[in-house]
């Protein structure tokens, strides 16, 4: 099965090209040129440098989000044009699965952590177990965590048939919140972890001051969005089946535009309701309930007739 | 080249504000189809355009409209020879939704992609409304976000002579209807309120010429005017009568686009002119354009209101002609969201 895949969800663009187990190219950007003027014209390199006749692509995979409003948008766009033109499924990859799949295997749970501005994260928890032991987690090696940078590694030696396939398990599904909440949650897990994503540059000292069980922060190769873990993801989702159409796909933004949150604050106000709704979980919840269904929003009849 | 041989479809895709919209235009003059997915319903709930919101539904509609309108106009997608968008003026994010989903369609497909500006596009809306219209003429775009006063001297060349130094015609509408309750967008709700009613000479709003340039506009005042107004009988405890309001505001903008499209062509010697943009389907600036044009004896050009709002049609329109001269953009093609009319 060959996947073209796509992140443009944070600052990183990034594209790969897959054919099952081999990853046949990878290009990824970091630097300030914005993802629309870089995202085909990488496409467009890669097509020439792998000799890639464009009709032999099987499906596209695209970072679903959360990440940027817009990074999310050039990046779902350019999926659905390609899929639509070539006639092909997408399978959507949630950004934070994509970036926690960089470190198949590892021993130590997996946090990507991405910055979401306003003094919020977009953040999951994962854990990678042997296939078959569902749902249960490998108990992480106790060795040497006294290092905070150092997570030791010990695998099964290949003597005789010893391979595992690695399946990841979700510990806490991706969110839109504080950093504390998550640091909370990992120190409530008391397990090494590895975090990753552009939020550790951005929250890197109140995670040292923090974090209170073994942690490491990802390499540079391991540290943001890369298209050929979420390409390696995808052709998981595809053997189960999870793919949409272009016309299904739309990113999962994980928050309300600005508009439609003020709306719902006015609304939350006028109905009196108390203040703890009207902070960040009242939003937060609302981001999951109607991310997308703005259309929704709009066909609430009590919904003051703002402005007017 | 050889499209006078053959003929030449172009796809074009438009999503510069709140209209998610594709079509297939022939030679550049016959639409084949025109499907335009409108958000309106769902700004209305704002009193404006919120560019996130439209950017959100743009990308869910975008492949639906692009799909409906290879349909409509019986052809498929790989028998297109070119794909048109709109690169700007416009809200950049949403404007990005329909450039990248044209630049990835025009990758799949290996077809060339022509990138488009969108006041090219309202000016082209002519050449499909009339087939017989050729450049060179004199132009007037009003919508929403602009108001030129634009010399057409050929296919893809223009010169703009006037352009507003404030509001918009269209921005302008919208926030006096906003002022007197009409809610959004004002043009449509304003021109129908006075269509009833409404007294154009009640009250006597300024027109609003600018210093150093004959052709450019200021709206800026003329709604301060009217806020003026409106607060000035609230303050006396008058009671306002809201048709002649809305008319008295009407006319002094239909006045003043008058008299600079009318000065214009006369002045360069034009014995053409071509309304366009949102505005253009104003019933009273219609009629007095239309009658100023027969006292001066020009020609007056206008399309239908469905090609005066953003829809993909015109951008076929202009693409055909962008195309045929040889224009073609690069995958790194980019949304501009202040392009100005003749830069590339």
């Amino acid at each position: 099965m060959r996947i073209l895949a796509i992140d443009s969800s944070g600052l990183v663009a990034t594209v790969a090209l897959l054919e099952d187990e081999d990853l046949i190219a990878e290009y990824t950007v970091h630097y300030k040129k914005t993802h629309s003027q870089t995202l085909l014209p990488m496409l467009d390199e890669i097509r020439t440098m792998a000799e890639l006749d464009l009709k032999t692509i099987d499906a596209i995979a695209v970072a679903s989000g959360p990440g940027s409003f817009t990074g999310l948008r050039i990046g779902s766009a350019t999926a659905k044009g390609l899929a639509q033109g070539l006639e092909k499924p997408i399978i959507e990859v949630p950004t934070l699965e994509g970036l926690a799949w960089q470190m198949y295997g590892s021993s130590a749970l997996v946090c990507p952590l991405m910055d979401a501005r306003r003094n919020q994260v977009y953040a999951g928890i994962y854990a990678f177990a042997p296939m078959g032991q569902s749902g249960e987690m490998a108990e992480p090696e106790k060795g040497d965590t006294t290092s905070d940078n150092h997570i030791t590694e010990k695998r099964a030696e290949p003597d005789g048939n010893m391979s595992q396939e690695y399946e990841m398990t979700c510990l806490m599904e991706g969110v839109c919140c504080l950093l504390p909440e998550v640091v909370e949650r990992l120190n409530g897990l008391g397990k090494p972890v590895v975090l990753l994503g552009d939020g550790v540059q951005a929250y890197r000292e109140t995670l040292k001051e923090t974090l209170t069980v073994p942690y490491t922060f990802a390499p540079a190769h391991r540290r943001l969005q890369s298209a050929a873990a979420v390409g390696a993801l995808a052709l998981r989702y595809a053997a189960q089946g999870k793919m949409v159409s272009c016309y299904e796909h739309k990113p999962e933004y994980f928050r309300l535009s600005q508009a439609e949150r003020e709306l719902a604050e006015k609304k939350a106000e006028l109905s009196d309701v108390s203040d703890v709704e009207k902070d960040g979980k009242a939003a937060r919840a609302h981001g999951f309930e109607k991310t997308g269904e703005a259309g929704q929003t709009a066909g609430q009849p009590e919904v003051p007739d703002s402005g007017a | 080249m050889q499209q006078e041989e053959k003929d030449i479809l172009i796809l074009a895709i438009e999503s510069s504000c709140d209209e998610t919209a594709a079509a297939v235009v022939r030679n550049g003059r016959e639409i084949l189809s025109n499907v335009i997915a409108s958000q309106i319903d769902l700004h209305t709930l704002y009193g404006g355009v919120v560019p996130e919101i439209a950017s959100r539904k743009h990308i869910e509609k975008i492949n639906q409209v692009i799909d409906q309108a290879v349909r409509q106009a019986g052809v498929a997608l790989r028998e297109v020879d070119a794909i048109a968008v709109t690169y700007g003026p416009g809200l950049v994010g949403a404007l990005l939704v329909g450039v990248s989903a044209a630049k990835a369609l025009a990758f799949a497909l290996d077809k060339p992609l022509v990138g488009v500006h969108h006041i090219e596009g309202h000016i082209c809306a002519n050449y499909l409304q009339y087939p017989e219209l050729e450049p060179p003429f004199m132009s007037l775009v009003v919508s929403g976000g602009h108001s030129h006063l634009v010399i057409v001297r050929d296919y893809g060349e223009y010169e703009v002579i006037g352009r507003t130094r404030d509001d918009a015609a269209g921005e302008a509408f919208d926030k006096v209807a906003r002022a007197i309750g009409l809610g959004y967008p004002g043009g449509p709700k304003i021109d129908k309120l006075v269509a009833k009613e409404g007294n154009p000479e009640a009250i006597a709003f300024p027109r609003a010429s600018v210093g150093g340039s004959v052709y450019d506009f200021s709206f800026s005042g003329l709604k301060s005017a009217v806020l003026n107004y409106l607060n000035e009988c609230k303050m006396k405890g008058i009671e306002v009568n809201r048709a002649d309001v809305a008319a008295s505001f009407q006319k002094a903008v239909t006045d003043v686009l008058v008299a600079h499209g009318i000065q214009g062509a006369k002045d360069y010697g034009f014995h053409k002119l071509a309304l366009a943009g949102g505005v253009a389907s104003n019933t009273a600036l219609r009629r007095a354009m239309r009658e100023a044009c027969e006292k001066e004896g020009i020609e007056f050009y206008y399309p239908a209101p469905v090609l005066c709002t953003d829809n993909a049609a015109m951008i076929g329109s202009a693409g055909y002609y962008e195309y045929s001269k040889g224009v073609r953009s690069g995958w790194d093609l980019n949304a501009v969201p202040n392009l100005k009319l003749g830069e590339r």
